[in-house]
């Protein structure tokens, strides 16, 4: 069993093919200790905090005057965790002596983040842009039903939201 | 001793204030290594911070809050296990560390003990934690403790050795065992002629300085050499059934050999407490300072070595002490032997 | 109910290792298996599901004759979860996010062959443009989940060190999968017909900086481990997988890439993604022990690096998503895709009936195969050998159990 690489290159650092007794054990000493001396990349949270980038799913915020509970986003969700309930309501005509119109009114829209996956299919399905993804990630709670977001707080979620950011070089697609 | 700063105390107030200071220094000695070495070096060279809120200041209530922490456990002790040797093993290790301190000499009158037999007794005493190890593994009624407990005395023993005849070189070179001796020889010599800085043993014994390092750095069971204790990979070794307060004197005992060798191995090799050119009063009172910086520089050469290197295996571990760090040792003794005669 | 059309993949051009199989080598799997409760001669260790050595809930059933395996069992399936039962179940959004969490580690190439299958069923090509990006995050996901081997392959051998400076590399290389699609670990940016967005401002020069953090840590793990002594004291010579005998077994990636066997599917299987555009290596080994499996992950984790900084030079510009219908339902067909994931060879065998979800996937993971060769590999190996090895072999327990 031969104990040299193959003859055709790290592909990286030039490496003498013969190298004296010990010398790992030397290059290991010199990495460890350029290491201790380079800084530590640690974030001290909670004391600092750092930015995550626009677009890391964190939380959903609900935009209500969008929505017209059709029932998309509860529908495609793998975990069911959207509860929808809403009802219909008669608005007068547009112009006199036309029909009467119903609109849909949102009675109850919650999230239950404890099963939310955070996959964003019901952003993504939703037809009206009434869902919006937000990175804020610290709403922690100390018991399990306080992370089911009612309507109010998905709709305070919309003060985090980000403004839609610009795309790369050669996108054909405008950013929503 | 019996004259403290020109005062007459008598024995007994000698012997409380040696025994106070020997028992403080180990658990101080501990904490102090494992806080800089353990909790901070290891960190900074695994690019991050370690502990930073114990304390206010960098986390330095760190060890102090877990030792607090391991005195409120509960004492679970194996069924089967046998009760008195089970307790007795964690003090025998530390026993033997505490041993070791009554030789090393701080300053030219600091030292609890001036035995002229100060490097035999020093390693002797040092193989007592064997004793504990092995204790600790059959009276734990398991298996793997016993096994691992085995091995873990295997390469205690085969390590001696070398430790040993790593320091043979510094006695024949110095002349004497005793060792207040072998530090004003040091600090006494010459190099070529020059004496401006004494002569340290490490220059001309380097080969038994990393000798003694790597078989201390055995004797303590770190990597590379921490088979026996990272068997928790599999179980813990030796040490898997001790809790609490028992399994907090293993973790003194280790850090405070590590403290005990890091003294011997700068008194033999560095010059222990001692600076060309001082010498009486001021040696003491500087004595313990100086012995401290040196003694966290090979401290720090241990414990570099344990946070980079891989572990070997046991059967790699015992060919390298008997095939390879033993011959050289016999050589280097050879060597210092010709230059001692014919120089 | 069977198909006229089935669009299966073929491997014209491709060159199958040609092997002589010995059948008595499977003997050692009729050997292998233990009762424990009725064994009492030698010493049985069971290296339980919760282990700190076995990446996950694998389960090692050992038989010891002092320091000597004898035989060893892994039994598995603490992990399963159903995948293929769910995704009978679900719409074909939903499944692409489920499959991100089969192989956790590199989640966004879980994704590829799926969706791959999906779109060749559908007729339906992706633009190149999305083509090149679903090729870059294949990339970043294989150094990703490399960089974390490269670690804690250490951290087995015993080094502590090296598994920090893994993690902390890959936070690099997770925080620009997260700049694209929004999440670190489960990307699930994948769609049927080509991807969720396109990148954002400042993504392409972020991820050469990136690219060049990756070849200064694979530089220090070169430093730090593969040149130590130690650690090829410990490596050499231990586990050594025969060509002949892995490729019987099923093992694939670059386990057996370091016996010796020069395949890979990116360049030896069917085209997909870009692989047919980029100029890359395809590393091996001849020894076939750990340290040549450790030796080919570094210098595939190097070479990635150069391939995603070809192919972030050579994004053509255009849309990311192919014409297709909102509601995606696939037409009657099987189909079978597979790829070169980080772990190994994966694959879906896609069966559709029409509908908005499959009718029946069939997941072949690579590390199901990986560590089948177990019981044979682990015979008269000493117990720190066996940590040794199953780092080498780097499978994840949600690729093995699915």
């Amino acid at each position: 069993m031969t104990a040299v690489d193959p003859s055709a290159g790290d592909g990286g650092k030039k490496k003498s093919a013969r190298r004296l007794p010990g010398q790992g054990l030397v290059e290991g000493l010199g990495v460890t200790l350029r290491t201790m001396f380079e800084g530590a990349v640690t974030v001290q949270y909670p004391h600092e905090k750092e930015e995550p980038p626009t677009r890391a799913r964190g939380v959903i915020a609900l935009k209500e005057e969008n929505c017209t509970v059709c029932m998309l986003c509860a529908r495609s969700c793998p975990d069911w965790c959207i509860y929808i309930e809403g009802h219909k309501e008669a608005r007068p005509p547009r112009r006199a002596g036309g029909r009467e119109r119903s609109v849909s009114v949102l009675d109850r829209f919650d999230i239950d983040f404890a099963l939310c996956m955070y996959c964003g299919i019901c952003v993504e399905v939703c037809p009206f842009d009434a869902l919006f993804w937000s990175p804020e990630f610290e709403y922690s709670e100390g018991s399990i039903a306080k992370l089911l977001h009612d309507k109010r707080k998905l709709g305070d979620w919309m003060e985090v939201v980000p403004e839609s950011e610009p795309l790369e070089v050669g996108a054909e697609i405008k950013a929503k | 001793m019996t004259h403290l700063l020109a005062v007459d105390i008598g024995w007994g107030w000698t012997l409380a204030i040696k025994t106070v200071v020997v028992l403080g220094l180990i658990p101080l000695g501990a904490l102090i290594l494992g806080y800089t070495f353990l909790l901070k070096m290891m960190s900074h060279m695994q690019s991050r911070l370690g502990p930073m809120d114990p304390g206010g200041f960098h986390g330095w209530f760190q060890l102090v809050g877990d030792g607090m922490k391991f005195l409120q456990k509960e004492d679970i002790m194996p069924e089967q296990a046998d009760r008195r040797v089970f307790a007795l093993a964690p003090a025998v290790v530390v026993i033997s560390t505490f041993l070791i301190f009554v030789v090393v000499p701080t300053g030219p009158r600091l030292v609890v003990k001036d035995l002229d037999v100060g490097v035999f007794y020093a390693l002797a005493v040092s193989s007592l934690s064997i004793i504990g190890v092995l204790m600790a593994g059959w009276a734990s009624a398991n298996k793997f403790a016993l096994l691992g407990a085995l091995r873990a005395a295997a390469q205690l023993i085969a390590y001696e050795l070398p430790l040993l005849l790593a320091v043979v070189g510094v006695v024949v070179q110095a002349g004497t065992m005793n060792l207040n001796g072998i530090v004003t020889a040091q600090q006494g010599g010459a190099i070529f002629g020059w004496d401006g800085l004494g002569n340290p043993y490490i220059l001309t014994q380097f080969v038994g300085f990393a000798l003694f390092l790597v078989a201390a750095q055995a004797e303590l069971t770190q990597t590379p050499f921490d088979m026996p204790v990272a068997e928790s990979e599999l179980v813990s070794g030796y040490m898997v059934e001790y809790t609490g307060f028992r399994f907090l004197f293993f973790f003194i005992g280790e850090f405070g050999t590590a403290f005990a060798f890091a003294a011997l191995a700068a008194t033999l090799f560095l010059g222990g407490w001692a600076l060309p050119g001082v010498h009486g009063g001021t040696a003491d009172l500087l004595g313990p300072l100086v012995l401290f910086v040196k003694l966290m520089a090979v401290a720090f050469l241990i414990f570099w070595v344990r946070f980079t290197y891989p572990r070997l295996r046991e059967d790699q571990l015992q060919a390298m002490a008997w095939k390879y760090l033993i011959p050289i040792a016999l050589a280097n003794i050879l060597v210092t032997g010709l230059f001692k005669v014919w120089l | 109910m069977s198909t006229t059309d089935r669009p299966v993949a073929t491997r014209p051009s491709a060159v199958v290792p040609e092997i002589e199989v010995d059948p008595g080598a499977f003997r050692h799997l009729a050997d292998a298996q233990m009762n424990v409760e009725l064994d009492t001669g030698d010493m049985v260790l069971n290296l339980g599901p919760q282990h700190p050595a076995t990446h996950g809930t694998l389960r090692l059933v050992v038989r010891l004759d002092g320091e000597r395996v004898l035989a060893a069992d892994p039994v598995i399936g603490y992990m399963h979860r159903g995948y293929e039962k769910l995704t009978e179940y679900r719409p074909y959004p939903q499944i692409i996010t489920l499959i991100n969490r089969i192989d956790w580690l590199s989640s966004f190439a879980n994704e590829v062959p799926f969706v791959h299958a999906a779109e060749r069923l559908m007729g339906i090509e992706a633009p190149p443009r999305a083509v090149y990006i679903r090729t870059i995050l294949t990339e970043l996901s294989r150094i990703a989940t490399f960089l974390l081997f490269l670690g804690e392959m250490g951290l087995q051998v015993g080094a502590m060190t090296p598994a920090f400076f893994g993690f902390r590399d890959r936070e690099h290389v997770l925080n620009v999968i997260e700049g694209a699609t929004g999440g670190r670990f489960h990307p699930n940016f994948n769609r049927v017909g080509g991807l969720k967005d396109d990148l954002p401002w400042g993504w392409i020069a972020e991820c050469r900086r990136t690219m060049d953090i990756v070849f200064k840590s694979c530089d220090d793990f070169e430093d730090l481990l593969m040149g130590n002594e130690i650690f090829e004291a410990r490596t050499r010579s231990i586990g050594i997988i025969p060509a002949d005998v892995g490729t019987s077994y099923g093992v694939s990636g670059s386990n057996i890439r370091a016996s010796g066997v020069d395949w890979d599917l990116r360049r030896d299987g069917d085209p997909y993604l870009a692989y047919r555009d980029v100029d890359f290596k395809v590393w091996t080994h001849p020894d076939g022990d750990s340290y040549a499996r450790y030796w080919v992950r570094l210098q595939e984790t190097r070479e990635s690096a150069r391939m995603v900084l070809q192919l972030l030079d050579a994004i053509p510009a255009g849309p990311i998503m192919a014409k297709v219908p909102r509601v995606i339902k696939v037409p009657e067909g099987e189909c079978w895709v597979e790829t070169e994931n980080p772990l190994g060879q994966m694959g879906y065998y896609l069966v559709s009936k029409g509908s908005t979800g499959p009718f029946r996937t069939k997941i072949r993971s690579a590390s199901f195969s990986n560590v089948s060769i177990l019981p044979w590999l682990l015979q008269g190996v000493y117990i720190p050998d066996i940590i040794t090895i199953l780092a080498s072999l780097y499978f994840i327990l949600g690729d093995i159990d699915r």
